[in-house]
């Protein structure tokens, strides 16, 4: 059915090259339209009783759990001290529940607390782990590998990378999103310095294979970083058994605060990073400034939360997310899940809607909160690069939705969602001339489309 | 030991559940109700003493922190959201 698909819209898009058929204006304007116009969900406030939407874009970000609220305002009342202040009372109950969260961010990863830094979030992270292990091995080593599908602050940091005169291998991704260990493997050179693939990916939620990389590349003695922001405290994760050199996680996307993360560096075997920010020499020298005790606070409390309650939220997570895949695909044809449907993390799905635009499915469902591709790509209008990496069609990635999934969605959201996309999705085809073709059985293959 | 009384746990399940009701966040609200009712439902049959105490004191802390997370809810109000279909007492 998949197979069908692919190959009907890949006719359908090398048809649709050089056409003045007014017939088929509408798939080429809605090209066009979002090449040409710069916006079209315009940003708007929500009125004082207007309802708010649903919210179902849990990759981009997370509510704060209560239980983490409630952890981090006793230090922004009371207890206000600068951890690194030695000399009184205020900096030592401060640096006391510092140590408190990095124990229990520890604790969720499986790591020692002293290998835990605190840092700004999972992008200061991934920026520290990628040029700091690069800049300090430069004298030996010169080559990165990272994937296509990888965060964006990590494709940018290599890019900077290489015009700092590393070499840089973009690996690409099967069609399920996976990576081809073999490829790997092979790809590795004596010269390799530090390989870095994410655990979960933000838009398609496809599971990489860590452990078996992990091993490959301290078979190889190679780095390997990991990005975790979107598997910690959702997928059990332990470094240890991984073989996880550094791993970036990010508060902001467990259910904690926004502007705190965490960045993992093995001590053994030591790992050597070149500091981003220099300075007082704060997190063991590896990132200087004033550690934010009521955000560590609340990221240590979120993490302590997310490993009790780990089992319970994933069980959940995927009954939900079971229940609406088969809801909306059972009601409508021609949906593409994108992403290996066994190795992912079920609370993130990317559904693709043949013959629909992604913008305006979005527009339609204005009472859910949803997002196509993630929230740092949707600035620029090309459709997301990670569909692209997984060889989705051009249309298809355009039209393509994300439903995230997370501990406070509840089942009449769930189902709400799914009865409005299925409404809409049958509207926005009943006026969509190609649908109509599909109907009347005309094989889109067959048509010569003629110029006049 | 008075603490793991029957009557004791009934009693703090009905306050955990009525504060719960409190919150005004639809998700929260909804949350807490849940995880409260799961959470005592999974542990129906634990028989040992200590570990009953030590269940009951973390039921105790929770129910002060819905308490004031409540009162925040109430103090910094949002609009409801769209599947809330009556107003919440």
């Amino acid at each position: 059915m998949n197979m069908m698909n692919r190959t009907l819209s890949r006719k359908l898009l090398r048809s649709m090259c050089g056409i003045s058929n007014p017939r088929l204006s509408f798939a080429q304007s809605a090209v066009n339209t979002v090449q040409g116009q710069k916006e079209l969900i315009k940003s708007r406030e929500l009125e004082k009783d207007e309802l708010r939407p649903l919210y179902m874009d849990f990759q981009a970000t997370t509510p704060m759990d209560p239980r983490v609220l409630d952890a981090m305002l006793p230090f922004q009342v009371n207890y206000y001290g600068n951890p690194h202040s030695r000399t009184h009372a205020y900096g030592w109950e401060s640096e006391s529940a510092v140590e408190k969260a990095r124990k229990q961010v520890a604790d969720l990863i499986g790591a020692d607390p002293r290998e835990i830094v605190f840092t700004s979030g999972a992008t200061e992270s991934n920026n520290m782990s990628i040029k700091g292990v690069a800049r300090f091995y430069k004298a030996k080593k010169n080559h990165i590998i990272t994937t296509q599908t990888e965060h964006k602050c990590v494709l940018d940091s290599c890019r900077i990378m290489e015009a700092e005169g590393f070499d840089v291998t973009y690996l690409p991704v099967k069609n399920n999103g996976l990576i081809d260990l073999k490829q790997l493997e092979e790809t590795i050179r004596p010269d390799t310095s530090l390989v870095s693939i994410m655990t979960v990916n933000n838009e398609i939620g496809v599971k990489q294979p860590i452990k078996e990389i992990g091993h490959l590349c301290r078979s190889k003695n190679v780095f390997f970083h990991t990005d975790a922001a979107q598997a910690v405290g959702k997928i059990p994760v332990n470094v240890n058994d991984w073989k996880v050199d550094l791993m970036s996680i990010s508060g902001h996307k467990i259910y904690g605060p926004k502007g705190v993360g965490a960045l993992y560096v093995k001590r053994r075997p030591r790992v050597r990073i070149e500091p981003l920010l220099n300075g007082g020499g704060q997190e063991r020298g590896l990132r200087s400034g004033t550690v934010p005790t009521p955000l560590a606070v609340g990221f240590g409390a979120a993490c302590e939360i997310a490993q009790q309650e780990l089992e319970y939220d994933y069980k959940r997570v995927t009954v939900l997310a079971n229940r609406l895949v088969q809801k909306i695909m059972s009601e409508i044809p021609d949906v593409v899940m994108n992403g290996d449907p066994d190795q992912r993390y079920p609370g993130c799905i990317n559904l693709s809607f043949a013959y629909v635009e992604g913008e305006s499915l979005l527009m339609a469902l204005k009472d859910v909160a949803l997002s196509s591709g993630s929230a740092c790509t949707s600035a620029s209008l090309e459709p997301s690069y990670v569909l692209r990496a997984i060889g989705a069609d051009e249309d298809l990635a355009h039209s393509s939705i994300r439903f995230g999934i997370g501990r406070f969605t509840t089942e009449e959201e769930v189902d709400f969602t799914v009865e409005k996309c299925i409404q809409q999705v049958k509207r926005l085809r009943e006026m969509s001339p190609l649908w109509e073709m599909v109907q009347e059985g005309i094989d889109i293959k067959s048509i010569k489309w003629t110029q006049h | 030991m008075a603490s793991c009384s029957r009557a004791q746990v009934i009693s703090l399940y009905r306050m955990l559940m009525k504060e719960s009701k409190q919150f005004p966040s639809y998700n929260y609200r909804t949350y807490a109700l849940r995880r409260v009712k799961d959470g005592f439902r999974e542990n129906l049959h634990v028989d040992n003493p200590k570990t009953l105490d030590v269940l009951l004191n973390q039921a105790r802390e929770n129910l002060a922190l819905i308490k004031r997370q409540v009162s925040i809810g109430h103090l910094y109000s949002a609009q409801k959201t769209i599947v809330e279909k009556e107003p919440h007492l």
